[in-house]
């Protein structure tokens, strides 16, 4: 009895994620030459410095604009106020750029931050760009396409001479060393990436023009993605993400298919990571998963552990861009056919409270879900794997699919450690 | 606005909370955007709850933004009622959800008509109070919600219990060893004859509140939360309060004979005299006294501290380190500014100077400035001794997760003032560690490290100054050097020589 078409289902959307503020914890460290100012309340600053942990005691460049109830109650004058902070910040930072985060506050009171920014940009003299990461709109990693969708505006602009090669700019913030793989396996295809959005540097950040080529690689770009195409007239190519050695292939295969290129060797590479996961494969094969959803990356990961064998119970996801993940999906589909397992339930927008009613019901072998449902899940036998950890650690490409399986089995290894304890259950019944 | 990178208390509605999910069957329902929820993934990670953290978020979005939320929230009242029977429901607004203005008391109101739980509003202002302040106000909103209630109903006048009892106030999920104070509180009282009534809130239910006024007196034995409600049960029902927290010797004496007084001041045949068990307590059955005799301790004697942390916690440590160890307390302080006055008046003569601030800069500024031999303070002085190379022991809040220890760790008590001792005696290099770094010039020959906080612009140092900078034992070795090159640069000398260096000292030590 195995469902044959995707279908979608919308919760209520109670449920728990993180802050898409929490995206200045690796947007800062990406973009070396920036500062983030979040301007927001306690609120806003206690989540940061409790979810960031040990960061804030590294001098970070990021910093709170903590709104007292004179600004909420328009006292003060927001113009001077931020003036006075960004000079401060640039006294004793001079970064590149100063990005400032919007939160709900400043929605809910309104404060007109777009209309503010080049005003004080000209006066003085630092670029200031505004993204409204905010609870009100967004979830957890979504925090990074408004950001980057903010500084497509920001990208300088058209030099176009020959018309014969369209180069590509790749779109999602990575870890250089990751990054730079990916370059090297398009390079391996002769596709040269001319540009990546964030660059390394704010001052770096790449050229875009009427035509270019733009590739995403992540699931939760999809206001970045439409705002290169619309603002900035790129084609975006909609491929699979690469994450998981299946994804990276398709992603390459797709950029390769627009380029008009012949992909070499592609199989073989694809075929030689698989072989290199087998251990990882047998532990994991047969076993179901449970996502409880919170990122953006769960369609991906569902995916790639579909194709290495496991069953997926179900996929909670915040929001599901259905064209910007079409790839993904159709990739999703064609793996469930491939492994001749049912085509799991896709949530958006998840009710945490009942998802937790249907874990207990259907028992997975692995529930994927936030710090909040984690410990009381592992207290009642289930295992659990914190999904705040796929954003941090290094997932795409191909050598990095052994991460990915490193983090999936290491509560199935961990608690293989301690079964014959029988030391399961931790709760009283009442 | 402020410019703000850390802060130490945190916004009100993590008081709220923390009151709310201590008791048992509570469930509070934050008014708040997605992604405010993170106080569940704090209780679920630092106290490595086993249960689901009782806390639901009516989420605030566009939607709601333009309609309202009334319904939404009723509704989730109500679910939560059916879902988890819960005695009380707390709705508590965030700092985003108060600016909405809406009318979450009539939200509350019509809830509570049709549902079997109880429901209240939280009643703080965000922008006026912080985590510790809410927290207080919250108990007593709990408590005074629930006394009101019995009045009404039934309107007995309250028994007191047969033999001497006591409720214990201001026991909390996320307090720093809250859960073994606690513990060493019953055992103090159990020592002393006294049963124990009540713990509120944590692990207690909302249901028995009418039972408080049952107890002879209650206990308060933190500063910071639970002062309120102990005022409101005094007037209600004339019940006497010990607000004195037994942390280090003397003060758990004091605790222990304002107990006594307060027995001995009911109508009851029997007098009571804790002398005898504190004399035997303090000399003979916790180590603390004997220790601080002891000649091991003779080497702190001077040594200079700083302290800083909540009033509760900083005010007792200052007392404990200059009244019971002989130590040097340079300067004492508190984030908690809104009761500096009563902070000030604990430390008075303890310390050399008060510090009142919530900015850890200036905190570590101040560390920088008077370089201690150690600091007690929160995790934040334990980052800033980090970078300073001082050693510091975790003594209040805000901590991390190796501050929820799986061990009994009381603070205070007659057990408390040992794990106090030895945190002290741990937290100072060795003693005689310290002599033997100092006769044979360390043991560490690595280069000296330029911290950043010392300035060296334009100065440079001699090979032979290197060398003799680097006999000297390397936990002082970063002072000299700051010290040398601040008498360099007074006497306007570039290059440092050994002979600077001996000039420097001695220019110290007049």
């Amino acid at each position: 009895m195995s469902k044959k078409i995707l279908t979608f289902e919308c919760e209520t959307g109670n449920y728990h994620t993180f802050c898409p503020i929490s995206c200045v914890a690796w947007l800062y460290q990406k973009i070396e030459d920036s500062f983030f100012l979040v301007i927001g309340t306690k609120t806003c600053g206690y989540f940061l410095q409790n979810a960031l942990g040990v960061m804030i005691f590294a001098e970070p460049r990021y910093a709170m604009a903590e709104l007292e109830e004179s600004d909420i109650s328009a006292q003060l004058n927001d113009y001077k106020e931020l003036k006075r902070l960004c000079l401060q910040i640039k006294q004793d930072r001079n970064p590149s750029v100063i990005v400032w985060i919007g939160t709900c506050t400043t929605e809910i009171i309104k404060m007109d931050l777009e209309g503010m920014a080049p005003r004080l940009e000209n006066e003085i003299n630092i670029p200031i760009v505004v993204a409204r990461a905010n609870g009100l709109d967004y979830a957890f990693t979504q925090g990074e396409d408004t950001v980057l969708a903010a500084m497509v505006h920001r990208c300088p602009g058209k030099k176009v001479s020959s018309k014969l090669e369209l180069p590509l700019v790749l779109f999602g913030s990575l870890p250089a060393t990751v990054a730079n793989q990916l370059i090297l396996e398009l390079k391996n295809q002769n596709i040269v990436v001319s540009g990546w959005l964030p660059s390394q540097r704010y001052l770096d950040l790449p050229k875009l023009y009427d035509g270019i080529y733009v590739c995403g690689v992540n699931p939760f770009l999809s206001r970045t993605a439409t705002t290169l195409m619309r603002r900035r007239k790129c084609k975006l190519i909609s491929a699979p993400f690469p994450i998981g050695p299946d994804g990276t292939r398709a992603w390459i295969e797709k950029i390769c298919k627009v380029f008009k290129i012949i992909p070499k060797n592609l199989e073989e590479r694809e075929n030689k990571i698989w072989e290199s996961l087998k251990d990882y494969l047998d532990l994991i094969k047969g076993k179901s998963v449970f996502f409880m959803g919170d990122n953006l990356l769960e369609i991906s990961l569902a995916r790639f552990l579909i194709r290495c064998g496991m069953v997926v119970y179900e996929i909670g996801i915040p929001y599901l861009d259905k064209r910007f993940q079409s790839g993904e999906l159709e990739l999703l589909e064609q793996h469930c056919a491939l492994m001749k397992v049912p085509i799991p339930r896709i949530v958006e927008k998840p009710d945490n409270y009942n998802q937790i009613q249907r874990i207990r019901q259907l028992q997975p072998d692995l529930a994927i879900t936030g710090m909040a449902h984690a410990n009381p899940l592992e207290a009642r036998g289930i295992n659990t794997k914190w999904s705040v950890e796929f954003t941090f650690a290094q997932i795409h490409g191909f050598s990095n699919a052994k991460d990915i399986l490193e983090l999936i089995t290491r509560p199935l290894r961990r608690n293989k450690n301690l079964q014959d304890l029988q030391w399961t259950k931790l709760i009283k019944s009442r | 606005m402020k410019l703000a990178y850390w802060m130490y208390a945190g916004p009100a509605h993590i008081g709220t909370l923390r009151v709310a999910s201590s008791f048992r069957n509570v469930h509070a329902i934050m008014h708040a955007p997605l992604g405010d929820d993170y106080f569940n993934v704090m209780r679920s990670m630092l106290e490595r709850e086993r249960d689901f953290t009782p806390v639901t978020t009516s989420i605030v979005d566009r939607h709601v933004l333009a309609r309202g939320s009334q319904e939404k929230v009723v509704e989730n009242i109500h679910r939560k009622d059916k879902e988890e029977c819960p005695d009380l429901i707390i709705l508590t607004p965030t700092c985003t959800s108060s600016i909405l203005q809406e009318d979450l008391q009539n939200f509350v109101e019509r809830a509570s008509l049709t549902s079997k739980s109880d429901v209240l509003l939280a009643d703080v202002n965000h922008y006026r109070v912080n985590e510790l302040q809410a927290a207080d106000r919250t108990l007593e909103q709990i408590i005074r919600f629930y006394t009101n209630k019995e009045k009404n109903s039934l309107n007995i006048k309250p028994t007191k219990t047969e033999k001497p009892s006591a409720n214990i106030i201001g026991i909390f999920t996320l307090g720093f060893h809250n859960q073994h104070d606690c513990r060493e509180i019953i055992r103090l009282l159990n020592d002393l004859g006294i049963t124990v009534n009540e713990v509120i809130p944590e692990g207690g239910l909302v249901t028995n509140i009418k039972n408080l006024s049952k107890a002879w007196f209650n206990i308060i034995p933190y500063r910071e939360i639970g002062i309120m409600s102990a005022k409101f049960l005094e007037k209600e029902f004339k019940m006497p309060f010990v607000s004195i927290t037994p942390m280090g010797l003397v003060d758990t004496a004091l605790c222990i004979q304002n107990i006594e007084n307060i027995l001995n001041n009911y109508q009851s045949n029997q007098k009571y005299n804790f002398k005898s068990y504190i004399e035997n307590q303090t000399k003979f059955v916790s180590q603390a006294a004997w220790f601080s005799r002891s000649i091991d301790c003779q080497n702190l004697t001077g040594k200079k501290a700083i302290v800083f942390g909540d009033t509760t916690h900083a005010a007792c440590m200052t007392k404990i380190l200059s009244r019971e160890m002989g130590i040097r307390v340079s300067c004492a302080g508190t984030y908690c500014k809104h009761d500096a006055d009563w902070f000030r008046e604990q430390v008075e003569g303890f310390c050399d100077e008060i510090l009142i601030t919530d900015d850890h800069t200036i905190v570590s500024d101040m560390i920088a400035r008077i370089e201690p031999s150690a600091i007690f303070g929160t995790q934040m002085e334990r980052h800033i001794g980090k970078r300073l190379d001082i050693p510091c022991g975790v003594i209040s809040a805000p901590v991390h997760i190796q501050n929820f220890p799986l061990s009994y760790r009381p603070f205070l008590g007659y057990e408390g003032t040992n794990q106090i001792a030895d945190l002290v005696y741990n937290s100072f290099t060795l003693g005689m560690e310290d002599h033997l770094l100092e006769i044979f010039g360390g043991h560490d020959t690595k280069e000296v490290i330029t911290k950043s906080l010392s300035t060296d612009s334009g100065l440079t140092w001699s090979i032979e100054g290197l060398t003799e900078l680097n006999k000297i034992p390397g936990f002082v070795r970063g002072k000299i050097k700051r010290n040398t090159e601040k008498y360099a640069r007074d006497n306007s000398i570039n290059t440092i020589t050994i002979e600077v260096m001996y000039a420097a000292k001695e220019a110290v030590n007049t």
